[in-house]
Order: structure tokens, then sequence, then C-alpha cells
């Protein structure tokens, strides 16, 4: 990185001292304070920083909760009801760990659903949407385990069921099933495992944010328009312009996360997890923690053989349903980037939004409630389930090709300064980039 | 849609643009003339324009960090007409936004002070009329064991009878036993060495012995050889009634 | 053109609705909410009536059922029922308690002990009831009731957490002497609507009269005060307590943080307004 052409010019000794061992202030002050952002970002792409503040906060609050905590299959339960009840500040900092998984998870849901809307998955920030989605995966993993360690019984269950899914997977299934448990069920072992994991993995997926961020400044950010940067007329510098918008939208997002976790810690949970696990009894009722309930709906959803056992294909769609994502890039074919300009795919994009909002109360119910007449859950959420993959590989493809996009501005600076009035709709020539 | 030349920033350059607040004019310039690998001309033109901006650059007040600089002296020029007002609100948020720094910093350090169960085992109560003339009982108190030793009346003489300046860490017996209760001696279990726990009614002075490296204590727990510096600590007591003593 | 927000907006609402409005499966069994000091952001104990549901506790309770998270001293910590550190120094002590270290494995409690249990080994329920009953020591957050929508929305800005003590009380309250048409009740078991299956190992522990309430100088409680629906009542409040005893001050402190959390975000959003003013955007 070349040390001479930035503006950055320390005149305290000090920091020129260091700055020629280490230019870290350099570094900052050209991707954190300098760095050109495009000046119509709206608050939907507050996300990224109100992620990093929660990673940040489930770190800092884990490693207070890990100081207290005991992995031991007969002491885990009561250890974190000791944290809650003896810990100097204990109730508190369990609350907001466990609410703050939900939080980060809504902020997750937000930040994906905006790269769908504005399509930030196209080139050429394809490898951003891909460390994206790999950071989703570690989030996930992260938060299974996490919510196994108190031991409850919708710990010890929601283990053994999502730890049975790699039985499915023919031939290797069973050994890698007791590789993963380390044992015949899920027991000590296990807990002690997915412990140490837990406590690794938000520092891997940090690491995967830094390449993210990084993937995110070689082309620079996408904007409500689509349009590309064409000019510093349309950039502003990301501090303080950014550094602020995104402190406020944090400081908003703490409003809600306070609400829960001072007030309703465990209204987002699941009582059966106060009830200490036993593996002799399973609880009339498993449920995963809501963030994972869509997937969980498309796992159930495939309850029929078709070439493959019906297990197997149901760990299929769940796999296939996330690693879907990965292709995203490629499978939408429209040369237009944001869906502002794209009638027909924002009306696939809505219906995919209420569908994905669908999967998630199915994912709650119980497969053979009713729905519609005789049909239950079992069958109706199989269409959720095929407009959910019809999307990805069928609409997206086909809107691309099909689509008439309406006509975009020449580049941001023309947008924001030939915005139409809010009383008119669908004017000609650039339409409002929502705000 | 349209993609102009790109930089590694995936900035394109426009070879000419219009006058604008020149608020990041320092900044992004050299930010992206750093990673540009534009074609020749565009490069060019940002070359000339890097070039006037550093001038403009050095022109401004040095020793201070030009691009935040420029921003907020040129809000000042534009449009403020109350530069005291601006001044003040980014303070009082600043002064708030510490508040909640430091609210938030406290719990997260105080968690590591001893929570509410260890707290509760911070004192104990003892009947020392279970410990009979003559002999020692170990209790434990904060983790650590503690000595309660019902002497007899020649260990009180012979550790009253001792001169201070025998002693390495002088030390009275009186002021080594409650008023009134002057058989009943309450000591820490540990070497004032290395903490190792000394053996009872041992060693040359007919009280403690430390087998870890031979230091050895009297009939008051006071150090009178061996390498421990200070005599066996006493910890706070109090009689709450004739026998029962509460320590902690 | 109708703004396909909109659209999508009406289009979740009425899927909401609608859903209640179709034929269940199984039973969803009801439960009357009761009014609890200690519900919303305001809310406190009573400590009185967590006294008075300790009572119960001690008398009815904790005779077949264990409450090993709860300590002696935890009954003199702010927020709780406020006994004195005398009164729960008497207290335990006449509780004897398990200690290896002590002569014989048993010593006299201490205010740092945990609810000593019943004294019966697990066997020996097992042998009795057919069953441990379960420890009460968290109970009132492992129940709950069931929030149709949009109750269940509403729950969310009403803060509601007292599923526990609602079921709780209900239960104990809910015992029918003979089972409604149609039910049939196992030998051994006892009518309930509340619980789920209606076949309850428990008898009915609660009658009126059971527990002599007292007043602060001695004289005893009116008689209203002593029907099982109020013993229902502050033991349900009591085991809250139990399970959450932090709620007072976790909820105070949370007002407070909410206030600062407005506060500063009003702060910001003008630090916003005013970097931004003069960008065109």
């Amino acid at each position: 990185m070349a040390s001479h052409s930035s503006s950055y010019n320390p005149t305290n000794p000090i920091e020129k001292w260091l700055d020629d061992r280490l230019p870290i202030l350099r570094f900052s002050k050209e991707h954190l304070m300098d760095y050109p952002t495009p000046k119509n970002l709206n608050y939907w792409w507050t996300g990224g920083a109100i992620l990093v503040f929660m990673l940040a906060s489930q770190i800092v609050t884990g490693i207070v909760l890990a100081m207290h905590y005991t992995p031991q299959v007969d002491l885990a339960f009561e250890s974190v009801e000791l944290i809650r009840r003896d810990v100097n500040g204990g109730r508190v900092i369990q609350s907001l760990h466990a609410v703050g998984a939900s939080m980060f998870f809504a902020a997750l849901y937000i930040h994906i659903f905006r790269g769908l809307f504005f399509g930030s998955y196209k080139a050429p920030r394809e490898i951003l949407w891909i460390l994206g989605v790999i950071i989703f995966l570690l989030s996930m993993a992260t938060a299974f385990m996490g919510y196994v360690l108190p031991w409850g019984q919708m710990s010890f269950w929601a283990a053994a069921v999502i730890t049975n899914i790699f039985a499915a997977i023919p031939v290797v299934g069973d050994p890698i099933l007791q590789l993963l448990r380390g044992g015949f069920a899920v027991d000590n072992p296990t807990l002690n495992r997915f412990f140490a994991l837990h406590y690794l993995l938000p520092f891997i997926i940090a690491a995967v944010v830094a390449l993210h961020v990084w993937a995110l400044h070689v082309p620079g950010n996408n904007n409500p328009i689509g349009v590309e940067v064409k000019s510093e007329r349309d950039t502003v510098p990301f501090h303080p312009f950014y550094t602020m918008k995104d402190f406020f939208a944090v400081v908003v997002f703490c409003i809600p996360f306070a609400w829960f976790a001072f007030f309703a810690p465990d209204i987002l949970g699941h009582p059966d997890n106060y009830i200490q696990a036993n593996p002799l009894q399973t609880p009339a009722h498993i449920v995963p923690e809501w963030y994972f309930l869509p997937f969980y709906a498309i796992l159930r959803a495939i309850d029929f053989n078709f070439i493959l056992d019906s297990k197997l294909l149901g760990v299929i769609a769940f796999g296939g349903s996330i690693l879907i994502l990965f292709f995203l890039p490629w499978l939408d074919t429209s040369k237009v980037r944001s869906g502002t300009f794209r009638p027909m795919f924002k009306w696939f994009y809505w219906v995919f939004v209420a569908n994905f909002i669908l999967l998630t109360w199915y994912g709650a119910q119980t497969p053979d409630m009713k729905i519609i007449g005789n049909f239950t859950v079992a069958d109706t959420s199989k269409l959720s389930v095929l407009y959910y993959f019809a999307y990805f590989l069928v609409i997206l493809p086909l809107v691309g090709w099909f689509e008439t996009p309406r006509p975009l501005p020449n580049s941001i600076s023309e947008a924001v300064l030939t915005k139409p009035p809010a009383s008119v709709s669908g004017a000609a020539g650039s339409s409002p980039a929502a705000h | 849609m349209p993609r102009g030349p790109k930089s590694s920033c995936g900035y394109s350059v426009a070879a000419g643009f219009s006058p604008v607040p020149p608020v990041w004019t320092s900044s992004g310039e050299s930010a992206k003339r750093r990673h540009n690998h534009a074609p020749v001309r565009a490069g060019e033109a940002i070359a000339a324009r890097a070039a006037g901006a550093r001038k403009a650059a050095q022109n401004q007040t040095s020793g201070r960090d030009s691009s935040t600089l420029a921003t907020e002296s040129n809000l000042a020029h534009s449009d403020q007409p109350n530069p005291g007002r601006r001044d003040f609100l980014y303070v009082a948020t600043a002064a708030v936004g510490a508040v909640g720094v430091g609210a938030v910093a406290w719990p997260v350090i105080n968690q590591m002070n001893p929570d509410a169960s260890v707290l509760a085992m911070a004192s104990t109560e003892f009947d020392t009329a279970s410990v009979e003339e003559g002999s020692s009982v170990t209790i434990k108190w904060r983790g650590s064991p503690v000595f309660v030793r019902h002497r007899t009346a020649e260990e009180i003489e012979e550790a009253r009878a001792t001169p201070l300046s025998d002693l390495k860490d002088p030390e009275t017996d009186e002021h080594r036993v409650k008023d009134g209760h002057e058989a009943i001696l309450v000591m820490v279990g540990l070497c004032t060495h290395l903490g190792c726990v000394p053996v009872g009614e041992s060693g040359e002075f007919g009280g403690w012995y430390c087998p870890c490296h031979g230091s050895q204590y009297d009939t008051s727990g006071r150090i009178r050889k061996g390498p421990a510096p200070k005599n066996l600590v006493i910890p706070p007591y109090q009689f709450l009634g004739d026998t029962v003593i509460q320590i902690g | 053109m109708i703004k396909i927000s909109t659209i999508f907006a009406a289009g979740l609402i009425a899927m909401g609705l609608a859903v209640p409005a179709l034929a269940q499966e199984h039973e969803v069994i009801t439960v009357e909410r009761q009014a609890w000091s200690f519900g919303g952001i305001f809310g406190k104990y009573d400590e009185h009536q967590l006294q008075r549901g300790f009572q119960v506790f001690q008398a009815v309770c904790s005779n077949c059922h264990g409450a090993k998270l709860l300590a002696f001293r935890n009954l003199e910590e702010e927020g709780g029922p406020g006994f004195t550190e005398e009164q729960v120094k008497a207290l335990a002590a006449t509780y004897t308690v398990n200690d290896p270290d002590a002569e014989g494995g048993t010593r006299k409690g201490l205010p740092s002990d945990r609810w000593p249990g019943t004294g019966q080994t697990d066997a020996d329920q097992i042998a009795a009831f057919g069953l441990v009953p379960p420890d009460l020591s968290v109970m009132a957050k492992a129940r709950a009731i069931a929030s149709p929508f949009p109750q269940w929305v509403f729950n969310y800005f009403t803060t509601y957490s007292e599923g526990g003590p609602d079921y709780i009380h209900a239960l104990l309250t809910g015992y029918e002497e003979t089972p409604p048409e149609g039910a049939s009740v196992p030998e051994g078991k006892f009518y309930n609507h509340i619980f789920p299956g209606h076949a309850i190992g428990m008898p009915p522990p609660l009658a009126d009269g059971q527990v002599p309430y007292a007043n602060e100088d001695g004289s005893a409680a009116p008689p209203e005060m002593l029907t099982a629906d109020q013993y229902a009542r502050d033991v349900s409040a009591f085991l809250m307590w139990v399970a959450e005893p932090h709620l007072n001050d976790q909820k105070a402190g949370g007002f407070r943080v909410l206030a600062f959390l407005i506060v500063f975000a009003v702060l910001m959003w003008f630090v916003k307004q005013r970097l931004w003013r003069n960008v065109e955007h």
C-alpha cells in the first residue's frame, strides 16, 4: 500500500514513526473516514453498521458469560441460572446476549433483503455477496450451538434433531453423526465441543466480515438507484456523514433491543427451555428460534419420497435453500441493478418477502394444522417452498430477460437533482430514490 | 447500464466535473488516485486535480486532519449562521455518548467482582465452645483455612513473656487476641512465606511449623524462625456473644 | 396505481386475521389473564404478596417440590419478600442441610445455603407419586399460556411475560371435583381444566383457610384473604419472584436505559441533520 499519496499527513513525530512502520492510522483514515460513499444511501444501508455493533455486543456479553458458565451436562443449566441470579449485573448481561442473538438475525435479514432488492449481489460485487452468505451460514452455526449451551429441553432436542440431519447423508451419514456428537447421542461431549466452537466462530465471523468490507471497498458501495458512482459529486466521505448516520441508526436499533432485554427477555424464546434437558422425554412441540423457522419449514415440508427418501430430500432442500444464495449473482439475468427501476421484478420480490414471512410462520406450526378446508400446513407449505426455489431458479432468470426496466438516471447526482416532488409518482426520468 | 472507465476503487472518473461544495476535495481525490488503474486520459485528469487539491490542502491549516477539518470548516463557510450552536450540539451529543459508554463499561467490569454466592460466604460464624482447651480446630473462611485454638494458660504466658526484640515481626500477644477472650487465638492458617498450611503443635516454639520451607511460629502465631516475613494473619473477627465469633 | 407496499401490508394483515378463524386440530385451552403487580414496564413485586406466597410455598408446596435454585439469603435481598437478616438466619436454622464437611454429614441451615428440598429421595418420590414432582425454581418461566393472533403481537408491545404465573394460578384453581361430561380421569389422577390432557397427578393442593396469614401485629388476616384463589395468586407471584428475583431492578434499569436511548437518538438525529443539511441527497 503506497504511503505517499493519501491525504494523511502526520505531523506528530509519534504518528510519523508509527506510519512508517505500520500505517494503521493511514489505513483507518482512508477506509473508515475519507472513503467516498454514494451520497444517496438510504436507511436500508445502515444494516452493516448495526450488524458490526451487534457482533461486538454479542462478543463482549458472550465473553462475560463464558467467565461464569460451566459446559457440563449436570451443571450447565444451573450455571446459567446462577449467572442470572448471583453474578453482578448477570441478569441483564445474559438477557442482552440472548435477545442480542435475535436482534442480530433481525438486522441480518434486513441487510440481506436490502441486497436482494437493490441488486447488491450483481457484478462486480459477487464476492462481496458470497462472503455475506458465508457470514450468514457461520452466524446460523454460532446461534445454533449457542442455543444448546443452557441445556434446556429445547437446547437438547434442537441439538438432537439438527445433528440428526447429517444421518440422512447416505453411506457416511452415521459415522459423521457420531463424529459430530462425540457419541451415540447428544451428551456431554457434544455440549463441550459446542461451547468451544461457539466461542471460536464469532472471531472467524469477524475475520470474514473484514474480508466482506474489503470486498466492498474495491468496487465501492451499491446505492438505491443502482447506478455506479461517476464522479466525486456522487459521493461524500464516510466520516462524518455516514459514521453519524450509522451511529444514529444503531441508537434507534438499540431501542427495541433494550425494550426486549429489560422488559421481556424471554418473549422471543421458548418456555420449555426453562426445563432442564431430559433425553428420555421429548417436548410436545419442538420449535427452533424464530430466525431458523423459514428453513425449518422448508426441511419439514419435504415429507414425500421421490427417487430419494423424504428425509434426505428434506435435508437437500434445507441445505439447498441457503446454498442457492451463492449462485444468485448469476441467476439474476437483469442488466439493471436496482429493483427501483424494475417494475416486474418488484412484484415478484415482494411476494418473495411475504412468502418468506409465511414460511417463518409455517415453521412454528404443527404439520397437521389445517389451513384451508382439509389442507394442512404440510400441504400448503409445499407451495411456499416451491415459490422460494422458483424465485431463484425460474423467476429471476426469466424476469431479467422479459422485463422492460424503467429508464435509469445517468448518475446519482442527476437522480438527486431531478428528484420529483413527493406527490408525483412514476414521473418520466428518474424515480424517487427511497430515503 | 452505463459504466465508465473503472478504477480499482470502482469509481469511474469523468474528465471534468462541475464545481461542488468542496467538502471532499482533498480526501476523495487522493484515495482515488492511489488505486486508480483507469486509462491515461482519466488518470491525467486526476493527477492534475490531485495536484491542485494537494496545493489546496497545503494551504489549509497544517497539523490537523485535513479531510474532516475540510468538512467542518467548509460547513462553517457555507451557511453557518451560528457556529456556537452547532458546536454545542456536537459537544452535548458526545457527552451523552460518553455517559452511555461509561454506563455500559461499568457492569462489564463489575461482573468480575465476587458474585452474591461468594459474598454470602464472606463471613462465617463459629462457636468456640466446641474447641477444648489445649486443642485446635481448623475451619474454612473465604476459601482459606483458619486456625481456632483454645490456648492453655502456659501457652498464653509463654507468648506474653517473649521480649519484642526477639520477634522478626514485633507484635504483642495482647494485640493478637480479643479482650476477655485471651485464650482463643484465631489466625488464617497460611504461612506468610508462600502460603502453605503450617502444622500445629510442632516446632521449637510450641506453636506451628511449616513443612514447606521450615518457618516456625510461637504460641501466639508469631514468626520466630525461618523465611516467613510476617506473623500469621489475624482475620477480622468479633465475638457475637460469649463464645460465638463471626469472622469477616 | 396502488403502491405495492400497501398491497403487501394489506395482504399480511388479512393473512394474520384469517388464520385463527380456520379450524384447528388440537385443543387450545384459554387461560384467563390476571392482573399482576409486576406486569408491564412499570411492574414491581408486592413485598407483602411475596411474603404471603412464601408462606404458602413453605406450608404446602415445599412438602413435595424442591426449589434448589432458591437460597435462604435471597429472601432478604432487595426486590424480594423483604425478610430481615435475623429472620432469614432463624428460618435457615430450622432446616437441616447436607454438608459432607459437617459432623454426621448434616448441619443446621445457614443463609448462604440453598433450599434443602423435601428430604425425600427421587426413588421415594417415584414410589409414592409415580414421578418426581418438578422443581419449582423456574417453574414460572417454564410455563406459558396460548396467545392467538393478534394477541401475541400486542404482547410484544405490552412486554407480557406473566404467562407463567397466569398458568400456575389457573392450574391451582382449575380443579374440578367431578369431571365434566365425557371426560374420563384415570385412577389416581384428578381432573383439571388447565392441565394439558386434563388429568393431573397432583391432588388439589389449596383449600380455603388452609394457610393462616397473619398481620404484622400478629392479628389474623380477614377471611376474604384466606381463600384458595388468594393462596394461588400469592404463591404464583412468589414463584415468579423465585424465577426472576431481579425483576424490580431490571425494569427500573430498563426504564432508565430507554430514556437515555431516546434522548441520545434525538440528539444523534439532530447531529445527522446538521451534517447532511447542505448535501444534496
